[in-house]
Formats: structure tokens, sequence, C-alpha cells
């Protein structure tokens, strides 16, 4: 099972990798998604995902009654990073629309750039592109 | 005795939040994020600081729950200086700022501001991995609201290269927590650093140094993972670039310093000739970038990655008197960086442009702002007797000391061309006859103030270097002793557990 978990993180890293090559901006915006939710999956399995009871202590006991429980911090860290992810996710998504408001385009190479004085690099034609 | 440690983070995040209510009341807000730099960043800095010279490391279990279960924040005499040095900056941002930040949503900058200071004072405090990782997301997170303040194409356009390329090292230290936490079940550093010698396998902390070293490298602009630092450092108002340019980076250095002399010395010996590859290569590239520039901020932005350079030497060094070369390097340059960045957005402003084609005659109609400038420029390339001098010598000479002759030589080379790029501006902006018609000056006394301030500050370092390299000697040192942190914040776990048991 920790196999498993390990490989998907793989499998989605992989996959964000693909996706923030792309000059489509959404694409680069899913990309690193999937690149935070496979860095999830990474620090789930780093806690070494098993079946076992919830690490809740009985009332009136000092200690989990035996050693199943599971691992909470792990999840515990997962959810902090997903709730950051998720922060990063709304911004990123405010911001290309912002973006695509002024400039009507969401292309990599085609962002407004400070060495070009503020100029906008000509719009890419269909055939150039 | 606690407050020392958790007001530099509590008090400017709290300012940000009443801020962020008071956004109609501009003076509120900057009376407000004054008094939490002040009180809650530089004195309780200081007041660490002097402890930390008597070699004391100040460390506080957050909750009470003790190291290594619960998040403990530590000061030693890096991170207080560090500390000391986010507060004055802070502080010069802020008053620069009074003058009026030219952005549209006015009312966000001071809760932005409050909150980037939080976070990197956290990142400088904090002695457990995944809350460096957090603290690093809220000075990320604030720094995207700070860069898209003014809102123009230009600045959305950075925002979104700085926001990409910032995100990826960011998972990357995620990442690395995850693999460190899978071998040793702690996060805690000082646990960390203790469980890590006794592993068999070699591998995985290996690939835990090299993930650290994309994601603070990424985060310092180390070559070839800088790109983001010219495309996006230009664009924001003045004090936000000058605080970025100021201390951003350098928190990616800090956590190099830290992490990999108290965590990782092992694989850091083992792969210190990639270090010192990068540093050597980030010193040359990112001056050739600013010897290619014709812009006054993007010239200093490709400076400060030339700088990071000499600061991650000190690392590859790999001795003490290296990272009391570093350490020396770092406080001095954020000082240096941020009034250069100040300085030269007042010369924009009295110009009316920041390209050195259309500046001119600022040496004959400014010459106070043309002697203020001087002094960090020629600081930055290395002329004595100012800070830049004796941080480049001392790191020259713990170079020499154990023979690094390539690494010594580009410093040497790379001090020399960052002189021939300062004089560009000097002879551009300042020197040469005015170019046209400039529109009416609207350069005001309190844009003088923090500039003044931080260039006093590099003559006084300049002067009294021992003092500062006394700080960096101590810092170095306790870098080169894990064993006195890891006790420190393990040992005294039942002394200090005085937040009552939970």
């Amino acid at each position: 099972m920790n196999t498993l978990y390990a490989c998907m993180a793989g499998v989605l890293i992989g996959g964000a990798a693909y996706l923030l090559l792309a000059r489509d901006l959404i694409r680069l915006l899913l990309g690193l998604m999937l690149l935070v939710t496979g860095a999830n999956v990474a620090v789930f399995v780093a806690g070494r995902v098993r079946h076992a009871v919830s690490p809740i202590i009985p009332e009136g006991l000092e200690a989990a009654p035996d050693l199943t429980a599971s691992n909470p911090l792990p999840q515990a860290f997962v959810l902090t990073a997903i709730v950051i992810g998720f922060g990063t996710f709304a911004f990123l998504l405010a911001l290309l629309s912002a973006m695509n408001g002024k400039l009507q385009r969401l292309d990599a190479d085609q962002l407004p750039d400070a060495d070009s004085d503020g100029q906008l690099p000509a719009k890419r034609t269909k055939e150039s592109g | 005795m606690n407050g020392l440690l958790i007001a530099p983070i509590a008090l400017p995040l709290g300012a940000a939040v009443v801020s962020v209510t008071v956004r109609r009341h501009l003076i509120v807000q900057r009376v407000l994020s004054f008094l939490a730099v002040a009180a809650g960043v530089l004195v309780p800095g200081l007041v660490l600081l002097v402890r930390g010279l008597h070699g004391e490391i100040t460390v506080v279990h957050l909750g009470g729950w003790s190291a290594p279960l619960g998040i403990v924040l530590v000061a030693d005499a890096l991170s207080s200086a560090m500390v000391v040095i986010t507060g004055l900056i802070g502080l010069a941002s802020i008053v620069y700022s009074y003058s009026g930040v030219d952005g549209r949503r006015l009312g966000l900058f001071h809760p932005l501001v409050t909150l980037l200071l939080a976070g990197v004072s956290g990142a400088f405090l904090t002695g457990d991995l995944f809350n460096l990782y957090v603290w690093f997301e809220v000075i990320l997170i604030a720094s995207f609201g700070l860069i898209v303040l003014g809102g123009s194409a230009l600045e959305l356009g950075a925002a979104v290269k700085y926001a990409a390329l910032n995100i990826v090292p960011t998972t990357f230290l995620l990442i690395a927590v995850a693999l460190v936490y899978g071998m040793t079940g702690t996060l805690n550093m000082a646990d960390v650093a203790r469980a890590l010698p006794g592993l068999e396998d070699r591998t995985a902390p290996r690939v835990v140094f090299l993930l650290l070293l994309v994601a603070f490298g990424s985060k310092a602009a180390i070559f070839p993972l800088f790109f983001w630092l010219p495309a996006s450092y230009p664009t924001p108002s003045v004090p936000v670039s000058a605080l970025f340019a100021g201390l951003l980076t350098k928190v990616g250095v800090y956590s190099m310093y830290r992490v990999f002399l108290i965590v990782l010395p092992q694989e850091l010996a083992e792969l210190r000739w990639v270090v010192g590859s990068v540093a050597a290569a980030t010193m040359v590239v990112g001056v050739l970038g600013a010897l290619a520039q014709d812009e006054i901020r993007r010239i200093l932005s490709f400076h400060i990655i030339s700088q990071i350079g000499y600061m991650v030497m000190g690392i590859a060094l790999l001795t003490a008197a290296g990272a009391l070369g570093g350490i020396f390097y770092v406080l001095h340059h954020i000082i240096v960086k941020t009034n250069l960045f100040l300085i030269g957005g007042i010369a924009g402003r009295v110009s009316g442009s920041t390209e050195l084609d259309k500046m001119g005659g600022l040496l004959r109609s400014h010459p106070g702002l043309a002697a203020l400038f001087v002094i960090p420029a020629a600081s930055l390339a290395g002329v004595p007797p100012l800070s830049g001098f004796w941080a480049k010598l001392l790191l020259v000479k713990s170079g020499l000391d154990i023979e690094a002759y390539v690494l010594v030589a580009l410093a040497l080379v790379v001090g020399l061309l960052t002189l021939l790029s300062m004089s560009k501006i000097w002879q551009k902006a300042f020197w040469s006859a005015p170019r046209k018609q400039r529109p009416e000056p609207r350069s005001n006394w309190v844009l003088y103030l923090p500039v003044t301030a931080l260039s006093g500050l590099t003559v006084a370092i300049g002067l009294y270097a021992e003092v500062l390299g006394r700080i960096a000697e101590r810092a170095a040192v306790q870098l080169f002793d894990p064993a006195s942190y890891i006790d420190a914040v393990l040992g005294t776990t039942l002394a200090i557990g005085d937040g009552g048991t939970p």
C-alpha cells in the first residue's frame, strides 16, 4: 500500500512536470496544483499508511490502548499544506483572471516584460503559434 | 522571556490583522506598522542578540509541548542578528513609504508588509522544518500581494513569473520535509540532526540535501535558478522592491546556513563541490548580467544574484572562518542593497525615470543624494573602509586559508566588475550633464530619513567592523557546534516546560 502511494506521488509530480512546461498559463496553473498534490501525497505516505484505528485516546486512559493507532502528525501536515495550496490556487486563479481581463491572453511567452519597457509583444497569430 | 521570541512574529502579525480593518485610515496604519516593527521585531531582536553574544541560545516551546513533540522557536546569535536586521529594513521601508506608495490599493500596503515581516521573522526563529515551510508560504503569499499592489499589466506579468518560479521550490521543500519525516520520524531540526548520522542509508539524506539546495537556492536566487528575480524585483513600488531585495533572498541563504550546517553537515561535506561551483557561477553570471542592463533597479537586481554567490561561498568553504565571512556578508549586504534600491527610487523620482539613458546631472542638482549613493555603491563593490570591504576581506582570507584559489580569484574579479557597473550608474545618472528638462522634482525629506540612516550604518559597520565581526563570529561558531544547538533545544526540555503540561 505504501508503495502504491509512493508511485502515485511520482505519477502526480511527473504529470505536473509535463504541465509546467506548457506555454498556456492555465496548464501551468494546473501543473502547479498537481505538483502540490503530489507533494501532499508524499508527506502522507512518509507517515506510513496502514489499516489502523484512529489515534484517539479513550477517556480515562493515559495512552492509546495498543500500538495500532495511525500516525496523526502527517495528516496534520497535509491538512496545513492543503489549505496553503488552496489559498495559493485561489490567488493564482484571480491573478490569471485579472490578466486575461487586461491583456486578453494567457500565454507564458507573451507576458509583459520589464525588458521591453512595459510594451506588450505583438499578439501571436495562429500560423506562427 | 518567551515573549522575546514570540513578539517578532506575533506583533507584526497582529498589526497586519488590525491594519486590514482600518484600511481607510492611513495614519493609523503607518503608526501601527512602525510601532509593531520597532517594538515587536527590532527591540526583542536586540535583546536576543545581546544574549546570543554571550553564547546563550534562547528556546521557547510553543504551547508547552516539549521538544521534539511541539514546535520550538530558537534564537542563537545568527537568528537574533537576522531578526534585528529584519526590524531595521522593515522600518526603513515603512518610513520610506510614508511619502506615498505608487499603487492604487494603498490600504493593503501596510498589512502585507507587516505580514511579510512576521513571516521573515518566523523563518529566522523557527527550529522546526515543517514550520519553516509554513513561514516560507507566509512570506510567499504576502509577497504575491505586494507585487500586484499596483495592478498594472507589468506587475501582473511579474507576479505570474514570481509565483510560478517560487511555488515549485517551496513544494520541493515540502517534499524534502516529507522525506526527512519518513527517515527520522521527527521534524525538529535538533532532533533530526541527532537522528540522521545514525541512519545506515546515506542516499536518502543526500537526496534531501539536493532537494533543499534547489528549494533554498531558488529562494536565494543562485545560478541557475535566479530567473524569477530580475523578472519581478524591478516592477513593484520602491519600498516593496527594497524590502524584497534586502530580505527575501537572504531568507533562502539563512536557511542554507541553518539547515546545511546544523542538520546536514555530513551531506554538505560530501556535496561541497556542488555548492562551491554553484557559488562561483552565481557570482559571475550575476555580475555579467548586471553589466548588460541599463535600468537602475534591473542592474541592482542582478547584483543581488552576484552577491548571493559570495554568501553561498561562505558555506562552501566549510570552515568556521568561511561561515563568519558569509554571515558578515549577509548582514552587511541586506543594509546596502535595501539602501541602493531606496536611493534608486529617489533618483527615479527626481529624474522622472529609472532608465539610465534618460537620467543625468543628479550630482549637480542633488549633491546630497549623490553622496548618499556613493556610500552603499562603494560598499557593495568592496571599497575600503566601508562594510563591503571587510565582508570580502574575511571571505577571501578564509578562502586562502584552505587554498580555494579559484573561488577567491573569482570573488576578486567579480568585485572589480561590480565596481565597474556601479560606476556606470554613477557616470550616467549622477555625473553626466542633465539630459533634458526634468519634471519638477518631487522628492521630500521623509525619503531621505531611511536612506541616511542606512548609509550611516554602512559607514559605522566599516569603521567599527569588529562589532559586526564579533556577532558573525559567534554565529559561525554556534553553527559549527551543532551539539550545543541540539543540547539547547532538546536538553533543557524539562526545565523550560513552564507552560504547563498539555
